[in-house]
């Protein structure tokens, strides 16, 4: 399994990429950290006539704070995110969800853009950003935007980037205080893509009760899924299992799974449904350091 | 410097890529993986290949100091980057790194054919997790198929071999 | 005092060399002058070829050439039937690349040989294949319906062999039966997957005039002998040589295409060619294994006694039968198991489907015959509110009950008849090691009160072990003082090279470090059939331990000799002969072999110290009846199998909101008679325990309606890693076998047999308050919480 021939670039200004990618169109590709990338090629699945090689990029590597949360340059390996305190603690489902990534070869080369631009319909990251609407900044050579993850995330493997834009930053909110972050999955095998993955995010005011509830989900759909009527159900209530149950129901009655040759659509619906429960516990917990009743 | 040698699809590139702490100077196409160019171009077939999608972990090789999974890198990727392979573990031809000599002894090879990448891996783990539980040293290999062994004794040799590590060297 | 060798933990002779990255596996040869090749393969599951045109591929830069099948000269007879069979009445192989139609995806059509791997697989695309597609056969069960369209035209029938063996009178034995009970069990298709895919180097040495391949084989006697009659050569003008070798599993004892098309094409050529198959290549190329459909019913008494066992099941061979039928025959001859089955019907087809051929996968139908045996046991004990392991208890043959005869003759030609073994005692055993009673009684009823679905399974298996034709073992003293051994059975990671040193060592009393083993390469050994069915220790071990023995006869003699004594008064301790209470007066094995061999000149100062006395003439210096060489061949030939056995318990937990599965323990009770290296064989066994969990609930290889494989490659065929696998406890029993010198039994699929059995009687346990039946492997967890859905409808 060899690659087919492409032409290779590899610059090391961001200036340099955009012009590449200007001039070559949809025949170029960029390469981040190959883990999605190279096997494509390797099956000749992917053919690009040209290859923009982005690991020399030094300017998209960065972690910092930034208007309210951390700002991730693309070319960021997922390994740092791993590594960062920062991460750990602005933002604990990006530093629950990046340990799901694969394994730590992949991570130690896949990078935070790559994985977002790719934009697999059960990968974690497009999760994370759904959960807590964070922000995709795009550049080209003609200049920049950001989207959120519903203008952002098209399709399977599709996204809103043009052929001459490159993901150039990701951007996630940091962590109310008095919220509860947990990232479940359900794979095949440890560090398998997720049948069923959730991101739950829940805050509760001085009372007690819920004031705001996230969930996103991946791997039941084309794109990362926000159960907003789920979300809507648990906001002004005080948590309880009969109360995150009926969430899970909920968020099972609105997503629509595929069936595939590892999962039935019936299959992802239940464990959206268990994830919710658990998840939504899990995350009180954090805050109440009590168990739910 | 990379530059370009050759016009046209046949286009070629040099590169200088540091190995086991040997600078080689190569010129290669870009699409050659670098596990072919570490086992064929430079002749260091300790690293081995079983899949070229990135799943089985055979291929396993430290880029600066972090394990990657070689199939899944082109060799001009590693222009100016510094590969480790099996070969380097042992310190000379008399002794055996702590990790070699840890699967000797419990029997953590069979085949053999997939011990390189875990060698490697488990040396980059071990040397920022030195003293792991069993329980994360199944996480740590579960990115690596092992096919012969049922992992068993590949845990215990890393185990093993985390303790022979902690331990103060002979003066 | 003798060096005790056996059942020694001899760390392993093999493992540095392979721990510093200097194996050397097919893959790593390099030789001047080689050139590449690549297969172009069928797309399409069944299909006619109406043209191929490759001009455009041999126009490429760094293509040298192109064969399609008209090219293959000597090449173009059909691939042989390596294992005949009477029941085998519509046997079918392929040619080494398709002539006029494809059967399965991934048939090869086309071979290329370039420059570089690269290049040929920028070849491969500009070959320009046109196929008339015919309707493919996938489902077995309507591949044996009336007005089926068939795999293979010319056979009028998708059925290549129809088996019934009888033993006893089934018949009126269910009649009379006070009970009858009946299961459909499904194992679907899988494969050996090793961490190497196979490969092949051939070259032409002009000089020699030998062809050398090496080759990642389980056989290469098997392929020698073939290929030195598939080109008019002398069988000594062949040598193949499988080097290290990265598993096998069973997948790699075959005689595949590739191993017809790389020779020739280096024989064509007149440089060397090396072929790596690549993993996606693998799925499609390689042997798959365990599509079996059983319709079994079980007969007992009111006591839960067996009277009567009838199977009926079809067999997937795939879209060839090159190795026979041998993996179904197996599951027919070890259905019964460890139990007395005083009547037994068994009935199989062996059924074509265009998808890729069947042969042996680790437990070779073995798997399957337990999965039936130990589910039809566990219903027998649910319906009858009896104890499981107490229904075993009383249906096992017992330790006294041997020889032991089934009634069926088994997959060497043989009766199936067990040696040797104790069956309750292994079964006592695990059950204590696991904690029977106190988990029944207590841990599992508070779990139970508390919500959690927690489940102990028992399995129970015997394995024939140790099958002919036979192997043998050359022997001999080097002058160095060091040992050479060599055998035709090669290795993929069992430790031969230190099992059979640990064999040599104890018989000829010799420092094992002084052993060098030599196996998998014909020009040191050319007798033999290859590395499978768990026939290492035993065939060769035994082949082994008699040419030492020999050997040894020989060195007592020369020694007796020299030293002027008897033979009985002398001593072998630590690689020397001595007078037994006078150790000064004694010889080196090393000695001996220079004193055995009259050559004119001495190498090394020692050498000539020993041979300058000039000694007096006493007839020719060669007596007749007299070698130079202190060495032996010998060949050992099992006079039928040798049975192993074992008794599995393990305990795991379901999560009934995701289907997950976790196991708390996993214990095995194994007896493969006299332990070699306790070491190698739990590594043996927890390698085929892992394959075995994968078989539980992992590994499919899954075929769309139109033979498509849907899941061939690594992210969608699941290996299990090491987060799967669960810790193995194990614990030895040893019945020794009475019929090899040695007393071994063979161990290399323990492991993988009795794993889904065990799995699905755990799983029936934890969830039996929902009455959930398992009859179906894998089983993921979609599927698991499907069966719970339909046992609580």
């Amino acid at each position: 399994m060899k690659p087919p021939r492409f032409e290779y670039h590899v610059p090391e200004l961001l200036d340099e990429a955009l012009g590449l990618l200007a001039e070559l169109g949809a025949d170029a590709k960029p390469l981040a950290g190959g883990q999605s990338l190279v096997p494509m090629l390797n099956m000749r699945l992917a053919r690009p006539g040209h290859l923009i090689d982005l690991n020399r990029i030094a300017e998209l590597d960065y972690l910092a704070e930034r208007d309210g949360g951390l700002a991730v340059g693309a070319m960021t390996r997922q390994r740092a995110v791993e590594r960062s305190t920062l991460v750990r603690e602005g933002c604990p489902l990006l530093a629950q969800a990046i340990r799901y990534v694969g394994h730590l070869p992949i991570r130690t080369r896949g990078t935070v853009g790559g994985s977002v631009a790719h934009a697999d319909p059960a990968a974690e990251l497009p999760g994370v950003l759904a959960a807590l609407d964070g922000r995709i900044t795009l550049r080209s050579r003609s200049g920049s935007r950001v989207l959120g993850p519903d203008a952002f995330f098209l399709g399977a493997l599709a996204t809103a980037a043009a052929p001459d834009e490159l993901v150039t930053e990701i951007w996630v909110p940091t962590v109310p205080e008095r919220t509860g972050q947990v990232w479940l999955e359900v794979a095949r095998r440890h560090g398998d893509y997720a049948l069923v993955g959730l991101g739950a995010s829940v805050t509760l005011d001085g009372d007690g009760t819920i004031s705001e509830a996230r969930l996103a989900l991946i791997g039941v759909g084309p794109v990362p899924v926000r159960a907003r009527r789920a979300e809507e159900r648990l906001r002004g209530e005080r948590p309880a299992t009969s109360l995150f149950r009926e969430a899970g129901r909920l968020v099972s009655a609105e997503i629509q799974p595929e069936t595939d040759v590892h999962a039935t659509s019936e299959y992802r619906r239940r464990v959206a449904a268990v994830l919710t429960e658990r998840a939504l516990a899990e995350a009180t917990r954090q805050i109440t350091r009590e168990t739910v009743e | 410097m990379s530059a370009e040698v050759g016009a046209g699809s046949a286009q070629r590139r040099a590169i200088r890529v540091t190995v086991n702490g040997v600078v080689y100077e190569r010129v290669v196409e870009p699409r050659l993986l670098l596990s072919d160019f570490l086992r064929h171009e430079l002749g260091l077939t300790g690293t081995h290949v079983g899949c070229e999608h990135g799943v089985c972990g055979a291929c396993t090789v430290l880029v600066n100091g972090e394990p990657a999974r070689s199939c899944l890198m082109l060799a001009v990727q590693a222009d100016r980057l510094a590969i480790e392979t099996v070969e380097s573990l042992a310190p000379d031809e008399e002794r055996l790194h702590p990790l070699q000599q840890a699967f000797w002894d419990r029997h953590g090879l069979q085949c053999g054919f997939c011990t390189p990448g875990l060698l490697m891996l488990l040396k980059s783990f071990l040397a920022e997790n030195p003293s792991p539980s069993e329980e994360e040293v199944r996480e740590a290999i579960s990115g690596n198929l092992c096919r012969c062994t049922g992992y068993q004794n590949i845990v215990a040799a890393a185990l093993e071999a985390a303790r022979l590590l902690r331990e103060p060297v002979a003066g | 005092m003798p060096t005790r060798m056996l059942g020694e933990p001899v760390k392993r002779r093999e493992d540095p060399r392979l721990l510093t990255g200097h194996g050397r596996y097919v893959d790593d040869i390099d030789l001047p002058g080689m050139l590449h090749a690549a297969v172009l393969r069928s797309p399409y599951a069944h299909a006619r070829i109406e043209r191929i045109d490759a001009s455009a591929a041999r126009a490429l830069e760094g293509v040298v050439a192109v064969f399609t099948y008209d090219d293959l000269g000597p090449a173009r007879e059909r691939m042989p039937l390596l294992i005949p069979n009477p029941a085998l009445t519509h046997p079918y192989t392929r040619y080494a690349l398709a002539r006029d139609e494809v059967n399965h995806v991934g048939e090869g059509v086309a071979l290329v040989v370039a420059e570089s791997r690269y290049v040929a697989e920028d070849a491969l695309e500009a070959i320009r294949v046109e196929y008339q597609e015919l309707p493919p056969v996938v489902d077995i069960e309507r591949a044996v319906e009336p007005g089926a369209s068939l795999v293979h035209e010319e056979l009028g029938t998708n059925v290549a062999a129809h088996y019934v063996g009888v033993v006893g009178d089934p018949e009126r034995a269910f009649a009379q039966a006070a009970h009858v009970f009946r299961e459909r069990l499904v194992i679907e298709r899988s494969a050996a997957m090793p961490i190497e895919t196979r490969g092949i180097v051939a070259a032409w040495d002009p000089y020699r005039e030998v062809l050398r391949v090496w080759d990642s084989t389980q056989g290469p006697i098997v392929i020698r002998n073939a290929l030195a009659a598939l080109f008019g050569l002398a069988p000594h003008q062949v040598e193949v040589i499988a080097p290290d070798v990265g598993g096998g599993f069973g997948c790699k004892i075959m005689f595949y295409p590739e191993e017809v098309l790389i020779p020739y094409a280096a024989l064509v050529l007149g440089r060397p060619v090396k072929w790596t198959e690549d993993r996606i290549e693998h799925f499609i190329g390689t042997n798959h294994e365990r599509l079996q459909i059983h319709d079994a019913e079980i007969a007992v008494d009111t006591e839960g006694r067996i009277l009567g066992v009838r199977d009926i099941f079809l067999h997937d061979a795939g879209a060839y039968t090159p190795y026979g039928i041998i993996v179904p025959q197996i599951t027919a001859c070890q259905l019964p198991g460890p139990y007395k089955v005083p009547n037994y019907h068994v009935e199989f087809r062996a059924v074509y489907s265009n998808t890729v051929p069947v042969s042996p996968y680790r437990g070779a139908g073995r798997p399957h015959a337990c999965f039936v045996m130990e589910r039809l046991m566990d219903r027998v004990a649910d319906e009858l509110g009896l104890d499981r392991a107490e229904v075993r208890r009383r249906n096992f043959i017992q330790p006294d009950e041997f020889p032991y005869d089934v009634g069926l003759i088994f997959q060497d030609g043989a009766p199936t008849r067990y040696d040797s073994g104790d069956y309750p005692a292994m079964l006592a055993r695990v059950l204590k090691m696991i904690d029977y009673e106190r988990f029944v009684r207590e841990e599992q009823p508070r779990l139970r009160a508390e919500g959690r679905y927690v489940g102990l399974g028992l399995a129970c298996y015997v394995e024939g072990t140790g099958i002919g034709p036979y192997e043998g073992a050359h022997v001999r003293i080097e002058p160095t003082g060091q040992v050479y051994v060599a055998t035709g059975m090669p290795q993929q990671g069992q430790a031969h090279k230190t099992i059979l040193a640990q064999v040599a060592a104890e018989e000829l009393q010799v420092p094992i470090e002084r052993i060098m083993v030599i196996e998998g390469d014909t020009a040191h050994f050319g007798f033999g059939s290859g590395t499978y069915a768990s026939r290492s220790a035993v065939v060769a071990g035994s082949a082994v331990a008699l040419a030492a023995r020999r050997v040894r006869e020989q060195v007592l003699e020369l020694a007796a000799r020299e030293l002027e004594v008897d033979p009985a008064d002398l001593v072998v301790e630590d690689g020397r002969i001595f007078v037994r209470g006078a150790p000064e007066r004694g010889l080196s094995y090393w000695e001996a072999a220079q004193l055995a061999n009259p050559l004119r000149y001495a190498y090394g100062t020692e050498a000539s110290e020993l041979l300058s006395k000039p000694r007096p003439w006493n007839g020719p210096a060669l007596p007749p009846g007299r070698q130079p060489a202190l060495e032996a061949t010998e060949y050992y030939s099992p006079p039928h199998a040798t049975w192993a056995s074992g008794a599995l318990a393990c305990i795991l937990e379901v999560d009934l909101g995701t289907g997950m599965i976790r196991f708390h323990r996993l214990c095995v009770v194994h007896d493969c008679g006299r332990v070699i290296n306790p070491m190698v064989v739990e590594g043996q066994i927890h390698g085929g325990i892992a394959q075995g969990i994968g078989g539980a609930f992992y590994e499919r290889i899954v075929y769309d309606e139109n033979g498509q494989p849907v899941n061939a490659s690594f992210m969608d065929f699941l290996i299990p890693t090491a987060v799967e696998i669960p810790h193995i406890e194990i614990a030895h029993l040893e019945t020794p076998s009475p019929l090899n010198p040695l007393g071994v039994k063979g161990v290399g699929e323990a492991g993988a047999i009795p794993v889904p059995a065990l799995v699905a009687s755990a799983l029936d346990d934890a969830l039996r308050p929902l009455g959930v039946r398992v009859t179906r492997m894998p089983l993921g967890p979609c599927e698991l919480l499907e069966l719970i859905a339909r046992s609580t409808e």
